[in-house]
């Protein structure tokens, strides 16, 4: 692509300090009259504004995050609360223990019904479900994000015998079979912190599935972003501020960092949803959160061993979790499309 | 646009006077191996590349000093030993006086400033993620340079100084031509009001209606601001008008140096002459009718093995057995003048005029010529 689109590029002899525009930036049109320049990020910002489907998918996300964040609140406005037994209390469940109302007790009192046998609201349920599940999921999505881009960073710039063995290392961490590899070991890191006799405090639980997860969570980004690191070295301007003198802590902050944070923005949107699921899966396996605790995952648990009873209390977990994974998919493809390298060259 | 850069000439201070008389840079015997490693696991060293094998050279105060050859030569790895981008393996980098082979960040820390160097890539060599203002801004920023009126006057100075809108301090690189990104890096170099600029095909990568206009302006800058360069071209035409001496490179090794007229007009070295034969004829229309056409059989031979002796011999028409058995020296050979080093057993004559008969040294180029003459 050299020479040729460069040269299609070139306006025939640019006259100096016209404002002459041969703007890269496909079919943005940017006013010659308008001097103060546009940030690769702002175009991207544009780009993005004008994807319906991204800002539909994005106030999805946002409303998720929202919901679990203000949980505690909504839970008091609403007048209920995830621990309560109401079903059992109030006499709403039959001798089965599934709801006495059709459809799995949905009324006016109970939006999205009881839960069979313990009565507890399903809503309040959802919504603390959704908080637990997306706070762990973010924790380690941060963390993880964090870590990964470290372990890019040093194996990019430094190279050589660091980046052979801290690649080999992640090498053996991405072999580890996943999901076998969370249920074996987070009992091993719950007992790091407590003896199995004992009660044990639900932060516990909620470290060792956040610790468990990172273990296994910075490799991939780490890869990505060694990669883009190494291909960012070999670049002039890296050059250039080696020639001014700069030092290495410089360059990766000023020179390299702003140039990765397009992939850490990709990375992470589209990391945060299969974390979300893996949490939920583990809960759902026994591994996770435990009852009493509202889980998105334990919640699918409980829904397992009801469905022939009352198939109704799996429906609004199980929708709200199809709407967030595809949500935050669509945002991630979204973000990933507004980002397009042309312009962040 | 002159009058903008002798503006700036107010602004430097007397010559440092460290290095005195002396040329401001002078290289001996530079060498640069990359080693090749193979294997898995414990790689072993099985070879070097050998880059840059051995070269001397010197560029005096406010001169420009052209470095030529073909593409793969070493001229880009001689730029970067030159402004220790790369580690040298061999000889030694004098800057005014002072060492610097392997002067290291902090010793290096106060002749920083004065070595900076222009890219072949303007697409490359600046950041996307930040404005000109800052690309120009940084480098002034890590040297503590505080300049009178502050950084960002000095940046629109500069700006204007290259032929672009100081009012575009805010703009991003994307938003500019090739051209105007190449000014926006020799502003950059400009910034650090450096005495040695390695330009390193400068205008390579650029439309060849750009070219000119570019380094036009660097020739105004090297007049107006008295600047040393090294100034890397793949050609003889695009450092005829704008070096005072020229040094001829083929694989690793300078093969013949002299002042312009030595090297244009009474080249010695056969691989001189094939190169001045391919610069076009609106160039050196001077000469007149008839000049020597030259076409290279073959490829330059691979610098991890390369010919023993002279290097050129397996593509030279005059090669002789001693070309294989002995090294020709870099030397003032008979017919030279004062400064014209040439490094060859059986120099040709000094002259451009035209030959008997023209060297086709490749039998299908050969071919392909006659099938067009008869078109
Ligand atoms: N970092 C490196 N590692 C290994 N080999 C290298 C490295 N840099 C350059 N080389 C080799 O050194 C030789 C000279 O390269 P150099 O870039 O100096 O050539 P050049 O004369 O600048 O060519 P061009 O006109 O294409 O820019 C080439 O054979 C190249 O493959
Ligand atoms: S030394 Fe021999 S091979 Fe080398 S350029 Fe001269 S004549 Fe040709
Ligand atoms: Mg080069």
């Amino acid at each position: 692509m050299k020479s040729s689109t460069r040269a299609a590029m070139e306006p025939s002899g640019p006259l100096p300090g016209e404002g002459q525009n041969p703007d890269p930036a496909d079919g943005l049109e940017v006013k010659t009259s308008e001097l103060v320049g546009r940030s690769p990020g702002r175009l991207a910002w544009i780009r993005f504004k004008r994807d319906k489907v991204g800002i539909l998918c994005a106030f999805t996300v946002l409303g998720f995050i929202v919901i679990a964040l203000a949980a505690p609140l909504i839970s008091k406005l609403y007048g209920k609360d995830p621990y309560q037994l109401y079903g059992q209390d109030r006499g709403l469940l039959n001798s089965y223990g599934t709801p006495l109302k059709p459809n799995g007790g949905i009324d006016g009192d109970f939006w999205f019904g009881l839960e069979p046998h313990l009565g507890r609201d399903v809503f309040t349920l959802l919504i603390y479900g959704i908080r637990t599940s997306l706070l762990i999921a973010l924790a380690v999505t941060v963390v993880a994000v964090i870590i990964g881009v470290l372990v890019g960073l040093v194996q990019g710039y430094l190279g050589g015998r660091t980046d052979y063995f801290v690649g080999r290392f992640s090498d053996l961490m991405l072999s580890f079979p996943q999901q076998l590899f969370f249920i074996a070991f987070t009992p091993v890191i719950v007992a790091l912190f407590v003896s199995p006799t004992d009660d044990e405090p639900t932060y516990v639980r909620v470290v060792a599935l956040i610790l468990v997860q990172l273990i296994l969570g910075w490799m991939t980004i780490g890869r990505l972003i060694r990669a883009q690191v190494l291909s960012l070295r070999e670049r002039e301007f890296i050059e250039a501020a080696r020639l001014s003198g700069a030092s290495g802590w410089r360059i990766i902050r000023k020179e390299l960092l702003p140039n990765i944070w397009s992939t850490v923005l990709v990375q992470s949107t589209l990391l945060l949803p299969v974390n979300v699921t893996a949490e939920a899966g583990l809960s759902y396996l026994g591994v996770g959160v435990h009852n009493p605790t509202p889980d998105w995952g334990l919640l699918f648990q409980s829904g397992a061993t009801y469905y022939d009873s009352d198939l109704t209390f799996m429906f609004f977990p199980g929708i709200a979790m199809v709407v967030f994974v595809v949500a935050f998919n669509l945002l991630g493809d979204s973000v990933r499309d507004a980002l397009d390298p042309k312009t962040v060259r | 646009m002159s009058e903008n850069a002798t503006s700036l000439v107010k602004q430097r201070g007397p010559a440092s006077g460290s290095g005195g008389g002396g040329p401001l840079l002078e290289v001996t015997g530079l060498a640069k191996y990359f080693p090749i490693n193979m294997g898995f696991l414990f790689k072993r060293h099985v070879g070097d590349v050998r880059a840059v094998d051995g070269i001397d050279f010197s560029v005096g105060r406010g001169e420009t000093l052209g470095l030529v050859g073909e593409s793969g030569c070493g001229k880009s790895t001689t730029g970067r030993l030159v402004t220790r981008l790369l580690e040298p393996t061999d000889g030694k980098i004098v800057y005014a006086g002072q060492d610097i082979t392997h002067a290291s960040r902090r010793t290096l820390a106060p002749i920083r400033s004065e070595i900076q160097m222009i890219f072949q890539d303007p697409y490359a060599s600046l950041n996307p993620r930040q404005t000109v203002g800052d690309i120009i801004a940084n480098p002034m920023v890590v040297n503590g340079i505080k300049p009178p009126g502050g950084v960002e006057h000095r940046v629109r100075e500069l700006l204007e100084t290259v032929g672009l809108n100081p009012e575009h301090y805010n703009r991003f690189p994307h938003e500019f031509s090739g051209g105007q990104r190449q000014r926006i890096g020799v502003a950059r170099a400009l910034g650090m009001e450096p005495k040695l600029i390695v330009a390193d095909e400068p205008v390579s990568a650029l439309d060849v209606s750009i070219q000119a206009q570019v380094v036009n302006l660097l020739q105004d800058l090297q007049r107006e601001l008295d600047i040393a360069f090294l100034f890397i071209a793949h050609d003889l035409a695009i450092v005829r008008h704008f070096s005072q001496r020229i040094a001829v490179m083929y694989l690793g090794r300078i093969v013949e140096v002299g002042d312009r007229d030595s090297i244009y007009q009474r080249p010695r070295h056969p691989y001189t002459h094939a190169l001045l034969s391919a610069v076009p004829e609106a160039v050196v229309e001077e000469e007149g009718e008839g000049r020597e056409r030259i076409r290279l059989a073959g490829d330059v031979p691979s610098p991890v093995n390369p010919p023993s002796g002279c290097r050129f011999r397996t593509r030279c028409w005059k090669a002789q057995d001693k070309c294989a058995a002995e090294t020709p020296p870099l030397v003032r050979i008979e017919g030279n003048r004062e400064g014209h080093l040439t490094a060859c057993h059986f120099p040709e004559e000094p002259t451009v005029a035209a030959r008997g008969e023209d060297v086709v040294l490749d039998p299908a180029l050969a071919a392909i010529e006659e099938a067009t003459d008869t078109h």
